[in-house]
């Protein structure tokens, strides 16, 4: 352009610049003085990255010479999508890494020789890296990066700021090397899914407001008058964790020079809030927001709208009204009263009906187009996830029911339902997500390869078999053996003897697993050559064949 | 503490139930309202008109 208007730095700009300049001395001081040496190298790496920050921002401020980023091209929305590749790449990378983890630790639980001895490589911290490698790094890249994607889109605009989006991506990805990291050193809270010690959870708590503010700022400039479902299912994921992170978190560190804090519930309460949050993990995180991608990428490949969308929204009143409060179902015969635990179930059973509702808008938006079942193993991956969401929210509320989860409870079952869940449901969904993703934000015709999608499809499906149906032989088992007596009232087995039955399952598990893995490193491979050498999409065509798909 | 735990369990036995009827039936007359409808099917293709 040959005319430029040189601005002035943004407010915005200059807010974070200062905050983080701050941030960056604040780190420096506790790197000083603290005497723990987690908590060095966790306020080092702030002060590098904070800093690093600031310079970029500044850097970019005089490469653009100041020229503020158009809003509209040729009457179009200029949709800000670079922060969802950075997403897009850092859930491919975690998603690889979590798998791989869980590969490890599953199979020391076959040959127990692989923890190495070693603090570091030991199954007591590998285990929370994996869940929150797969849960928080994974899914939750894919969630921001499809949430910025999905909302840009269907309010046709552009995401508020030019710094906030990035802040978002970035400051997610530093809370995820921060609590990584931590526990392999040895810094954690010992919650289940809410491991990261206090300073991690101070800096989400950040980098969460900045989310909500930058998801509800798209809504506000939104062009679409109605606000499509997904975006309620994103809002109610991102509220709602704001909500549960707090009131789990609510800790206070010994000192602030060092990593260890102590949580201000106690006991009883302390265990009701954290099952509060840890199953609202799973319906607000794990159900809400992956549902917000069924309503939007389901629609999209089919090429069909939703099946409903009046059941859409009765589904997201009904889910998330009930979710909140079936939590206590995890605290069955504890010092929780058995009133609490009664109520918890009563409402995991009443899910039944949303959950299943939800499912069915899914599976029959696809009335009239299942051929496509046939040809695209993309939406073929899609439905089969909405499958998986049927089976394992079917199989929660039994195992919530007290003469199931006394059989249930402690043992493998537990770990089954998770991954029917957490690999068939979160994981095919995801996977369905990137793979329409990649070939739309690089502008691509379609994926490098269909036959690959195929082969990670069958491959994976079949790990997720094995771990499946090897995890209800296995916990049903240990259950059984648990509680089996002798005619003189004696326990029959030893603990070690279950422990030993079990092997067999374990290795048959691994091997899951590590199919499931290899499905995951194609789909690199597949997403990576797609990028590098896919047909690129003339752009004309690109907006006429998104048009044409609205029937 | 008994009187507390009668008391409590009684308001949500009661009042709960009535406000999740309550609830879920506004989400059924908002869904089901005859005016709505053209709006609801009209926001189900907001995915298909993007530019």
């Amino acid at each position: 352009m040959a005319q430029t208007q040189a601005r002035l730095i943004t407010l915005e700009e200059g807010l974070f610049a200062a905050f983080l300049v701050v941030l960056a001395f604040a780190c420096l001081i506790v790197a000083g003085k603290t005497y723990d040496q987690v908590m060095a190298f966790h306020a080092m790496l702030g002060a590098f990255v904070a800093a690093g920050s600031v310079f970029v921002i500044f850097k970019n401020y005089f490469d653009d010479g100041g020229i503020p980023i158009p809003q509209e091209i040729n009457g179009k929305p200029n949709y800000n999508m670079a922060p969802v590749k950075f997403g897009v790449v850092a859930a491919m990378f975690w998603g690889i890494s979590g798998f791989t983890v869980g590969l490890i630790i599953a199979s020391q639980l076959a040959w127990p020789a692989l923890n190495f001895d070693l603090p570091w490589t030991n199954f007591g911290r590998l285990r929370p890296l994996h869940t929150s490698a797969v849960i928080f790094a994974f899914g939750g890249n894919v969630l921001i990066a499809t949430s910025m994607y999905v909302v840009q889109r269907t309010c046709r605009v552009r995401m508020p700021g030019s710094v906030l989006p990035w802040f978002v991506i970035i400051g997610y990805n530093v809370f995820i090397v921060i609590a990584g990291t931590g526990y392999l050193l040895g810094a954690t809270q010992s919650k289940e899914y809410a491991e990261p010690e206090w300073y991690a959870d101070l800096w989400l708590t950040i980098v969460w407001v900045a989310y909500l503010l930058l998801f509800l700022g798209t809504l506000w400039k939104r062009k679409e008058p109605h606000i499509y479902v997904a975006n309620w299912f994103y809002l109610a994921f991102i509220v709602t964790i704001a909500m549960l992170h707090l009131v789990n978190n609510a800790t206070i560190p010994v000192t602030v020079y060092g990593t260890k804090s102590y949580i201000v519930w106690s006991g009883v309460q302390d265990a009701m809030v954290q099952w509060w949050y840890g199953h609202n993990a799973v319906g607000f995180f794990l159900t809400a927001g992956f549902l917000a991608i069924m309503y939007y990428f389901v629609p999209k490949r089919a090429e069909r709208p939703v099946y409903s969308y009046r059941l859409s929204i009765v589904h997201f009143w009904a889910l998330i009204f009930l979710y909140i409060w079936a939590g206590p179902h995890h605290l069955h015969y504890t010092a929780l009263p058995q009133w609490a635990s009664t109520l918890g179930a009563t409402f995991s059973i009443i899910l039944w009906m949303p959950s299943w509702g939800g499912m069915i808008n899914g599976l029959m938006t696809l009335s009239g187009a299942w051929d496509k079942l046939r040809t695209d193993p993309v939406l073929r991956m899609m439905v089969v996830s909405v499958a998986f969401y049927g089976m394992s929210t079917f199989e929660g509320p039994l195992m919530s029911l007290r003469s199931v989860n006394s059989l249930s409870h402690y043992t493998d079952w537990t770990i089954g339902h998770v991954h029917s869940g957490a690999l068939g449901w979160v994981g095919y969904i995801s996977f369905g997500a990137l793979y329409c993703l990649v070939p739309w934000l690089w502008n691509k015709k379609n994926l490098y390869s269909l036959k690959l999608v195929n082969w990670h499809f069958w491959l994976s499906t079949l790990g997720i078999v094995l771990y499946i149906t090897s995890m209800w032989v296995s916990g049903i088992m240990q259950g059984l053996m648990w509680r089996a007596y002798d005619a003189l009232g004696f326990l029959e087995y030893s603990f070690i003897e279950t422990v030993e039955a079990m092997y067999p399952f374990y290795v048959i598990r691994a091997l899951g697993g590590a199919l499931f893995v290899l499905g995951a490193v194609i789909m690199a491979y597949n997403l990576w050559m797609t990028v590098r050498h896919g047909e690129a999409e003339e752009a004309e065509a690109s907006a006429a064949g998104h048009l044409a798909a609205a029937e | 503490m008994n009187e507390t735990y009668s008391a409590v369990a009684g308001f949500a036995q009661t009042w709960g139930l009535l406000y999740f009827v309550v609830l879920f039936g506004i989400v059924l007359a908002y869904v089901f309202w005859p005016k709505n409808r053209k709006d609801f099917d009209d926001a189900a293709q907001i995915p298909f008109r993007e530019d």
